[in-house]
């Protein structure tokens, strides 16, 4: 399957990436390529397999919803980019 | 003394014939010799290494040491380290400093290993070839112009090096397996689920698991036995109490049956690869093993069910870099938006762009059918194969790779024809099984000696069998003890 330059600016966008106006065509062709590598899969008739999402079937095993760790902000914090006040700080979002 | 398996180095430490702080010395003056020229480590971790073999020492001198006390490790830098850089070959990571341990290095630390350094990986343990890291590519011991193979390159590399005695590496599609088939060593990844993943950082979560890269299947043993098992922090990693791999690895393979995959020795295998397979299959025919071809008619498309499958849980675990919390940020963005694309784009190299895109696009509205949940079906295809395969053997062996090193360069101008060099080890992913490769001959090339692997595939949870079978082998030949001059 071909991807246009337009998609590629599409899923760029979807995947919060910046891509360049003058690689999107290499990139389209790039990803085209490993597109029809995939699509050896359509070769198979799997109407009646259900999917399997974990190797064992099996599913997520909860804990009990109590507190077991203790708050460490302030130690966690010390690797963010920015912050002030216990907040993370970002570019303005609101007016 | 660098040069022995973890085993001989523990029953020296033990006799008291140099002690931990000598031997950690010892591979950190190998590490400022031959780093330059390898590129496997991305940090080495002098003072923590020298503080620990200290402890070690004191460890043994108290009488409370176990089989590993004292034994220098390297960490693939995909492993969080508390209060060390963690960078996972990314510029995004390049300055992050993890504030905890992986469980890995939890277990590890408190068997009393000496940490050497963190080894350097192909970016977000994407790709065959160690090129794609931010740090540059790791060079294979073997033959310099050649890759060490990837993801864990740096960690297969620095064992086959001696620049350090063993180490840890992880496998979403062959990342243990192939780079120690390039590098003449023993790579071992257990079940999904067998090691819990806390602290790794997510590649691909139904897929990821992590495993010793060693000299010998006994040192593999001895690493297995300190990190298996249960772990609260993963509710992927199974509530199964792991056995005592030591205990059976001496357990005769009389009356073994071995499956060899028909599929695996069609059409693209190199004839210094089947040949060594050959010989490896005598060796266990004359241990009383039984041989016989299988089918994995399935096969042939999992490279395809992958790449839709590990682009779309990486799609999905990456979109946590945002610029926010940790990690790297662009320089004054403008607003938000911004903020997240330059700073992703900046720093995310264009492998992994490549395959986040590749999984968004996969995810997104109109193709989920097509290709997650085709994939998904195909993956149960692949998964019963097996199951049906070992109805009838005990193990199943086969190549690990298609053919030996390759040179740098050589295959990482387009992606699609690297894909296919984990044709033989990403259907073991799939179905969630334990692989491993191990050394079975040496191919001369141009005047180098390059190293073949074999893999060894075992039933859900079968571990300590694949443990057992490789150990026999290496109990009757000596490609594991086969070392590069370097």
């Amino acid at each position: 399957m071909a991807l246009e330059k337009s998609d590629v600016e599409k899923i760029a966008h979807l995947a919060r990436l910046h891509i360049d106006a003058t690689e999107a065509q290499e990139v389209a062709s790039r990803i085209s390529s490993i597109l029809d590598l995939i699509d050896q899969m359509q070769s198979v008739e799997t109407r009646n397999v259900a999917p399997l999402a974990h190797p064992f079937d099996a599913v997520q095993r909860l804990r009990p919803d109590i507190v077991t760790e203790k708050n460490e902000r302030e130690y966690l914090q010390k690797i963010a980019p920015a912050v002030q006040d216990g907040l993370y700080l970002v570019p303005k979002v609101i007016e | 003394m660098s040069r022995r398996t973890v085993a001989e180095l523990s029953r020296s430490l033990a006799r008291g014939e140099f002690s931990s702080t000598e031997l950690t010395r010892d591979y950190l003056s190998r590490i400022k010799q031959f780093n330059g020229v390898y590129n496997a480590y991305i940090t080495v971790t002098e003072e923590l290494a020298l503080a620990q073999a200290a402890a070690a020492d004191q460890r043994r001198a108290r009488g409370e040491h176990g089989p590993l006390t004292g034994i220098p490790i390297a960490h693939k830098d995909i492993f969080c380290m508390q209060d060390v850089r963690t960078t996972c070959a990314s510029k995004m990571l390049s300055n992050f400093i993890s504030p905890y341990n992986a469980t890995v290095v939890e277990r590890l630390n408190a068997a009393g290993t000496v940490t050497l350094g963190k080894t350097n990986m192909d970016e977000f343990a994407m790709g065959s070839s160690n090129e794609t890291s931010f740090f540059g590519p790791v060079r294979n011991p073997w033959d310099p112009e050649r890759v060490p193979g990837g993801s864990s390159g740096g960690s297969a590399a620095a064992v086959a090096a001696d620049l350090c005695a063993i180490a840890t590496g992880t496998d979403t599609g062959g990342s243990i397996r192939q780079p120690a088939a390039f590098c003449g060593i023993t790579g071992f990844k257990p079940s999904y689920g067998r090691i819990s993943r806390w602290g790794m950082i997510a590649f691909a979560s139904s897929l990821d698991q992590a495993g010793p890269i060693s000299k010998s299947a006994e040192d593999a043993a001895l690493m297995m036995n300190a990190i298996a098992g249960p772990d609260s922090k993963d509710s992927t990693c199974v509530e199964v109490a792991a056995p005592d791999y030591m205990a059976t690895l001496n357990d005769s393979l009389q009356g073994l049956r071995i499956g060899v995959p028909r599929q695996h020795l069609a059409e693209g295998l190199g004839a210094e690869v089947e040949s060594a397979l050959q010989a490896a299959l005598k060796v266990f025919e004359s241990l009383g093993a039984t041989i016989k071809e299988v089918d994995l008619p399935n096969s042939h498309l999992s490279v395809s069910a992958y790449y839709v499958i590990a682009p779309a849980e990486a799609s999905a675990n990456l979109s946590r870099f945002d610029g926010v919390r940790y990690g790297y940020r662009c320089a004054d963005p403008v607003n938000l938006e911004d903020m997240y694309k330059r700073s992703r784009s900046e720093g995310f190299g264009s492998e992994v762009k490549r395959r986040i895109m590749i999984g968004t696009y996969a995810l997104s509205a109109g193709f989920y059918d097509a290709y997650y949940i085709k994939a998904q079906q195909i993956r149960r295809l692949i998964k019963q194969d097996f199951d049906n395969a070992f109805k009838e053997v005990d193990v199943i062996i086969g190549p690990t790779t298609p053919h030996t090193a390759f040179k740098l360069g050589e295959k990482n101008s387009d992606p699609v024809t690297m894909y296919l060099e984990d044709i033989y080890t990403i259907a073991v992913n799939l179905a969630g099984l334990p692989g491993m490769s191990i050394p079975a001959g040496l191919h001369t090339h141009l005047n180098k000696r390059l190293p073949i692997g074999i893999q060894l595939v075992g039933k859900d949870f079968d571990e300590a069998r694949l443990l057992n079978v490789a150990h026999q082998y290496q109990q009757h030949t000596d490609w594991h003890l086969q070392r590069p001059e370097v």
